[in-house]
């Protein structure tokens, strides 16, 4: 467990504890310590902004519910983190239902320039052809793209960096088969990243592969 | 053309440069709308309501623990700004307020019955919630100077930072913080001026003149030639003591001195 991990494993049990013995004086504490990070989960997840926020403030509402029927021992054993991810990830899977999949792939510019696109360095990458704002909103629809089995898994692991214990912990899903999911998921980006750019940058204009980016 | 760096020939490298872009997406903040919106939902937010009282309307804000914020006069606007300013929480206008709440406000503003009105004072620092309990301590128609509460609540030094503890109390005229008065027995300052301070505390029965004419004479403390006992002057004891029988002392040392000891009610042995 990284240190980082271990900083929030702590906040959380203090956090745990404050809503076993306080669930209305704790429960802003959990807003503010989980908003950005659901909102960021929430926003690959559904691939723009509207959704995400419908998402993440639904998830509240209903993690206030659930833990306002939960006794007290059982508020305080909660693995807040994983547990509130649960919560958005099946609401967000229960929105999609009836609903045309994926916006994501279709909608980029659910990014845009708005505060929640910090410039981050991301490396070495001086292409005028394909710059890192070009680069970011290529990969977010890609991952927007990926089919849920491996979308999820990649947006928990290297999206918002959870260890893969928490993930399979999250998902219900055996710690092998979530590894299995991420390194494969990571691979078809890796691919359609590469193939887009050979489009972007006109070396070969496969339009057939460019296709199977969006349909597969 | 080049393929950019992350692109490059190996497999695995690449995934590693894919890797680290993703988690360049991770860094979304949350829009500022969503923390109210919760608590709006689930009613965990404040509401607001208007209040007569002896000494003019007042808004009086509250939540799940208790009343938040008080501010006398002034638009709802205002109030409305004011403590967004200070909480940055969203707030609501309520319809009325809850009538229970309301009762019990009505008393705590006229003194009358055992005030039970619970505070939610979770924006305000431990030394500070220190400085509001004890200013809460100071009964209707009395006054203490910053010093005293100083040494009561152990931090004999800080008399100047309860000076500033009490300018930001959040629930004044719930939390009396205008029942402090300077060392010297002046009323001193207040949030809202000190001619309102005046008005509050003649209000609740303090005779504001005898107490500056007292602080103009240098007269800190009235002692009993009976009972050998010195208060401040606000005292309740202090005020029994008949005028035939009333001394006046200029310091604590000076009371000791003559033979007098400290009131065990309004504890004014180290005051400065």
């Amino acid at each position: 467990m990284g240190q980082v991990s271990r900083k929030i494993a702590a906040g959380d049990e203090s956090l745990a504890a404050g809503l076993a013995a306080d669930l209305n004086g704790s429960f802003e504490r959990l807003v503010l310590a989980y908003q950005d990070r659901l909102y960021g989960f929430a926003l690959r997840l559904a691939g723009n902004r509207q959704d995400a926020e419908d998402i993440t403030q639904d998830a509240f509402v209903r993690a206030y519910h659930a833990l306002q029927a939960y006794p007290a021992a059982r508020r305080r054993a909660l693995a807040v983190r994983p547990w509130l991810y649960r919560i958005a990830l099946n609401l967000s899977r229960n929105r999609r239902r009836g609903k045309r999949p994926p916006i994501a792939s279709l909608d980029p510019e659910g990014e845009g320039a708005g505060p929640d696109v910090p410039d981050v360095d991301v490396g070495r990458l001086p292409e005028p052809a394909f710059d890192r704002a070009e680069l970011r909103r290529a990969l977010a629809a890609l991952v927007g793209a990926l089919p849920p089995r491996y979308r999820v898994p990649v947006i928990l692991r290297h999206v918002q960096g959870i260890a893969y214990r928490e993930i399979a912990s999250i998902l219900g899903l055996p710690i092998g088969t979530v590894k299995g999911n991420v390194h494969r998921g990571l691979r078809l980006l890796e691919e359609d990243l590469a193939r887009q750019h050979d489009i972007t940058s006109g070396r070969r204009g496969d339009r057939a592969q460019a296709g199977r980016v969006m349909h597969r | 053309m080049t393929r950019p760096e992350f692109l490059g020939r190996d497999s695995r490298a690449r995934q590693g440069g894919v890797a680290r872009l993703l988690r360049d997406l991770g860094d979304a903040r949350a829009p500022g709308t969503i923390f109210p919106a919760v608590l709006e939902r689930l009613g965990l937010g404040d509401a607001y309501g208007r209040l007569d009282t002896p000494i003019g309307p007042v808004f009086v804000a509250y939540n799940a623990h208790g009343v938040s914020a008080v501010r006398p006069g002034g638009s709802a606007k205002e109030f409305e700004a004011a403590f967004r300013t200070r909480f940055g929480r969203p707030i609501r206008r309520a319809g009325g307020l809850p009538a229970a709440l309301a009762g019990r406000l009505g008393r705590a503003f006229r003194g009358t019955g055992r005030p039970s009105v619970h505070f939610d004072l979770r924006s305000v620092s431990e030394f500070e919630r220190a400085v509001l309990r004890k200013a809460l301590s100071i009964p209707r128609g009395e006054v203490r100077p910053y010093g005293w509460i100083a040494r009561e609540i152990g931090r004999p030094a800080a008399a100047r930072a309860v000076g500033t503890a009490l300018a930001r109390n959040p629930i004044p005229l719930l939390i009396p913080c205008h029942r402090v008065v300077r060392n010297d027995g002046r009323v001193g300052g207040y949030l809202f001026g000190p001619e309102f301070k005046r008005r509050v505390l003649a209000d609740e029965g303090v005779d504001v003149e005898a107490l500056e004419a007292r602080a103009h004479a240098g007269t800190q403390y009235y002692g009993s030639d009976t009972t050998r006992i010195y208060c401040f002057p606000t005292c309740r004891n202090a005020r029994r003591i008949s005028p035939a029988h009333r001394v006046s002392f200029r310091s604590a040392a000076e009371a000791r001195g003559a033979g007098y000891r400290p009131c065990a009610v309004c504890r004014p042995s180290l005051a400065s």
